[in-house]
């Protein structure tokens, strides 16, 4: 194999990552058009997606799946985040390396299984205890946010545990040597030197929640209603795209290709922000 | 040498890390003087660090570690404490308050450089904001930075020199009025002036407290110390004035390290 | 005294956290196992989905991750091989770097719609390369994030060395770099591979799924994922059994894969 050719065929692929984005954003913006045409930006707070009698047109408002997809990566957001700055915490600073090692190990196995399994498991084994102590159907925004949690939260640990990780020890150390204890150490040394790590973790997993869809297509219920209660059913948009996308016609199909685009800017913003302003320090 | 004149005092003090076979410290013992400088030299690797750390408990961060021995703290109401037997995080918070430590590398918090200073003191349970200003203040003049800092409180302390920054930690340190303070190789990040300035302060802090110094570099222990100590391979080979250790040494391996013949 | 209550909380309630997502892990896998195992049979690896099997699924999944792999691997890792030994320094090179680690995040749903877009609809339906294409693109980030970073440990002086002995830039890059990287580049794939081989979203309008063993690819293709998805919510018992299965099995070969790219490659260093 040539020099030239060699180095033109890794020049081709490279530039293939910059085509690729380029070309799904292209693609949803160019098939979105005529939902864009139709609803403009009214788009993101009409409630009514209902499909004329002769499935040619009809009015599609995209406000249901956005406030699904909210809310229950919010819920997933309030409970993750404690829980993953804990065990980062207790990876770093409280587990001897003994217990630390196979801890690490167990969480990071969580983060590798399937997200589907997480949705399979919540919705048999998850949603009947929500819906005998919590209340509601099972499904519903509550359980879809509490099982998006559990998904999203080894990931957003062993980020987190990474930079704390990265605190020099005689910084530590030499805190310990005023008499700090180790609260003391972790908040005032050890959480604003690995801030920008965290708030890193904390934001890409935010981007992860957005746009999960198996972990949340059986547990958020998939009904386009406005929920009026934490554990009612409602539907989000990567689910709404996983079950209606391909059955859908015309209008409303372009209305799908919308809630896509606007899941993929939003996802790659908040991505953007993640990696290339909180984590960047990290990276050097 | 009255127990009077001591401060600290190690006795028969072995220690051996987590997963290591061979001892790093065998029966080491070594009196500190009250409010000299005592002096800690050998070649790298021989213990010293070791021994330090081993003098306000910071080794028990880490677990697994094996020691014996005692390590006796004279205390002010002239009672003797051994900080080996301490277990309470409060007994180690105290000892630590009482004998503090400055590292090879300077170590200013994230954060300005009023608060590194007043770290401490505010871990220590003072509220008192006005107190707090005295204290800073104090010390950052103790620590002969008070002139290049003055205007600059409220700013990062991250933003210093390597020498500005080595002494906010010693002001950090000598803030909370120890009677004790470590020194681990405190120059050895630091440029020829910047050390300079740093020996200097610590001449000058002898007269409120007692130091030990941990230095690789000799004509430093010889300028600043009044006893040293030499080591070599987790032994302690000899203890005595510094003028006896450098002009007059008894053990051949000392006279051997001093003139450079190794090390 | 009040620190050291509020220290003790603090460290009470971080272990506590700890211990909830390890309980977790634990709760997911042993019901799982329970109730995969109890629905187990030897003969599902023998029958295809129609007949109550998953022998069709495994083989499909297997396919199409397998040849996603073919394609993003070399992709992956010239593109990966041009930021790191080529590109390296230049405004392109880290413009591209940092698209292609935006696209490690994209959600795997709007790639599926992409995928739809220019390989379904136009093609009059489902088919196995629309899924296997889907798959590759969440790949392809994947490696080169890991080439770019694994070369990045190659110390420069191997190159020097190789310079200094005459050999041009490319085989330098190949017999020497690239193989001195080999082990972490190879954790990298197999890890990528654990991945994409549980994935369900970017199947679900691609391939979609088949219920007979098929190895045209230009039909709609078998999937042990998509599978799942559609089991787990049929009413009957029988059919949610198998789903457990699959789901165990999926888990299984996940965790397996994952497990043999963190430690086997690690150990062979
Ligand atoms: N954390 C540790 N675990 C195991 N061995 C250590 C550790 N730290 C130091 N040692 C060993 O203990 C010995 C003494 O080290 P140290 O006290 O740091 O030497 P010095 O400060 O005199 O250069 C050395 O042999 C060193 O390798
Ligand atoms: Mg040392």
């Amino acid at each position: 194999m040539g020099g030239t050719f060699f180095k033109n065929f890794s020049f081709f692929s490279a530039t293939l990552s910059f085509f690729l984005l380029i070309g799904i954003f292209s693609i949803l913006f160019s098939y979105a058009q005529d939902a864009l045409h139709e609803f403009g930006f009214d788009f993101l707070f009409n409630e009514v997606w209902e499909a004329d009698e002769d499935d040619e047109g009809g009015i599609f408002g995209g406000f249901i799946p956005i406030i699904g997809t909210l809310l229950s990566t919010l819920i997933a957001m309030i409970i993750a985040t404690p829980l993953a700055m804990g065990i980062a915490i207790f990876l770093t600073e409280i587990a001897s390396s003994k217990i630390a090692k196979p801890v690490s190990i167990a969480i990071e196995l969580l983060a590798a299984i399937p997200s589907i399994i997480y949705g399979m498991w919540g919705l048999f084994y998850f949603a009947p205890i929500v819906q005998e102590y919590i209340g509601g159907n099972g499904v519903g925004l509550l359980t879809a946010g509490i099982v998006l949690a559990i998904m999203i939260l080894p990931f957003m640990a062993a980020i987190s545990r990474d930079a704390m990780q990265t605190t020099p020890a005689v910084l530590k150390e030499s805190a310990y040597a005023m008499g700090a204890t180790k609260f003391e150490v972790i908040k005032d040394v050890i959480m604003p030197y690995a801030k920008g790590g965290i708030i890193g973790s904390v934001i890409l997993a935010l981007g992860r929640a957005l746009g999960e869809t198996m972990a949340v297509a059986f547990l958020i219920g998939s009904v386009m209603s406005i929920p009026s209660s934490i554990t009612d059913p409602s539907t989000s948009i990567p689910v709404l795209l996983a079950n209606n996308f391909a059955e859908a016609q015309d209008l409303e199909m372009s209305a799908m290709y919308y809630l896509a685009l606007i899941l993929f800017i939003v996802s790659l913003v908040i991505i953007s922000i993640a990696k290339f302003y909180f984590l960047r320090t990290k990276v050097k | 040498m009255s127990k009077k004149d001591l401060v600290m005092e190690v006795k028969d003090f072995s220690f051996t890390y987590a997963g290591v076979d061979k001892p790093s410290l065998n029966k080491i013992n070594l009196p500190i003087e009250k409010n000299k400088i005592t002096a800690m030299i050998g070649p790298s690797g021989c213990g010293k660090s070791t021994l330090l750390r081993a003098m306000n408990r910071i080794h028990d961060l880490y677990t697994g570690n094996r020691y014996e021995g005692e390590i006796n703290l004279y205390k002010e109401d002239d009672s003797i404490q051994n900080i080996l037997k301490l277990k309470k995080e409060n007994d180690f918070i105290q000892l630590r308050q009482e004998v503090g430590m400055i590292f090879p590398k300077p170590t200013p918090f994230p954060m300005s450089i009023f608060d590194n200073v007043a770290y401490g003191l505010k871990l220590s349970g003072l509220k008192d904001k006005a107190e707090i200003e005295h204290r800073v203040e104090t010390a950052l003049k103790g620590a002969s930075i008070w002139n290049e800092t003055k205007d600059r409180l409220k700013k990062s302390a991250l933003g210093l020199s390597g020498g500005q920054q080595q002494r906010i930690c010693i002001a950090r340190a000598v803030a909370l009025k120890p009677r004790v303070l470590l020194f681990d190789e405190p120059t050895s990040a630091l440029d020829p002036i910047s050390t300079g300035a740093i020996e200097e302060l610590i001449s000058e802090l002898k007269k409120e407290l007692s130091i030990v110094i941990v230095t690789h570099n000799m004509q430093q222990a010889s300028r600043l110390s009044d006893s040293t100590a030499f080591m070599y391979l987790g032994d302690l080979i000899e203890y005595d004035k510094t003028d006896t250790i450098f002009l007059n040494p008894s053990e051949k391996l000392t006279e051997d390290y001093i003139t450079g013949r190794f090390g | 005294m009040n620190r050291l209550l509020l220290n003790k909380l603090i460290l009470i309630l971080s272990t506590l956290s700890a211990v909830i997502g390890i309980s977790f892990l634990f709760w997911i896998l042993i019901t799982l196992s329970y109730k995969g195992i109890s629905a187990l049979s030897f003969s599902i690896f023998t029958h295809d989905l129609v007949e109550g099997g998953i022998r069709n699924l495994l083989v499909g999944q297997f396919t199409m991750a397998i040849l996603a792999s073919l394609i993003a691997v070399p992709i992956g890792m010239m593109a990966g091989i041009y930021l790191r030994e080529y590109g390296h320094g230049t405004k392109l090179a880290s413009i591209i770097r940092n698209l292609s680690d935006v696209m490690m995040s994209a959600p795997s749903i709007v790639i599926g719609v992409f995928v739809f877009a220019l390989f379904v609809a136009p093609f009059g339906g489902y088919n196995g390369w629309a899924g296997v294409i889907a798959l590759a693109i969440m790949m392809i980030p994947i490696i080169i994030s890991t080439t770019d970073n694994m070369l990045a440990l190659v110390p420069q002086e191997l190159r020097e060395a190789g310079m200094a002995l005459g050999g041009s830039k490319h085989k330098i890059v190949l017999q020497i770099v690239v193989r001195a990287a080999k082990v972490g580049i190879t954790t990298g794939i197999l890890l990528s591979f654990a991945r994409i081989i549980g994935e369900t979203a970017p199947l679900l309008f691609t391939s979609a799924n088949n219920q007979f063993f098929s190895m045209d690819l230009t039909e709609q293709f078998p999937s042990l994922t998509v599978s799942i998805y559609n089991l787990a919510t049929y009413p009957d018992e029988s059919s949610r059994d198998l789903a457990w299965s699959a789901a165990f099995v999926l888990t299984v070969i996940v965790l397996c894969i994952n497990l043999l790219g963190r430690f086997v490659i690690r150990n062979k260093k």
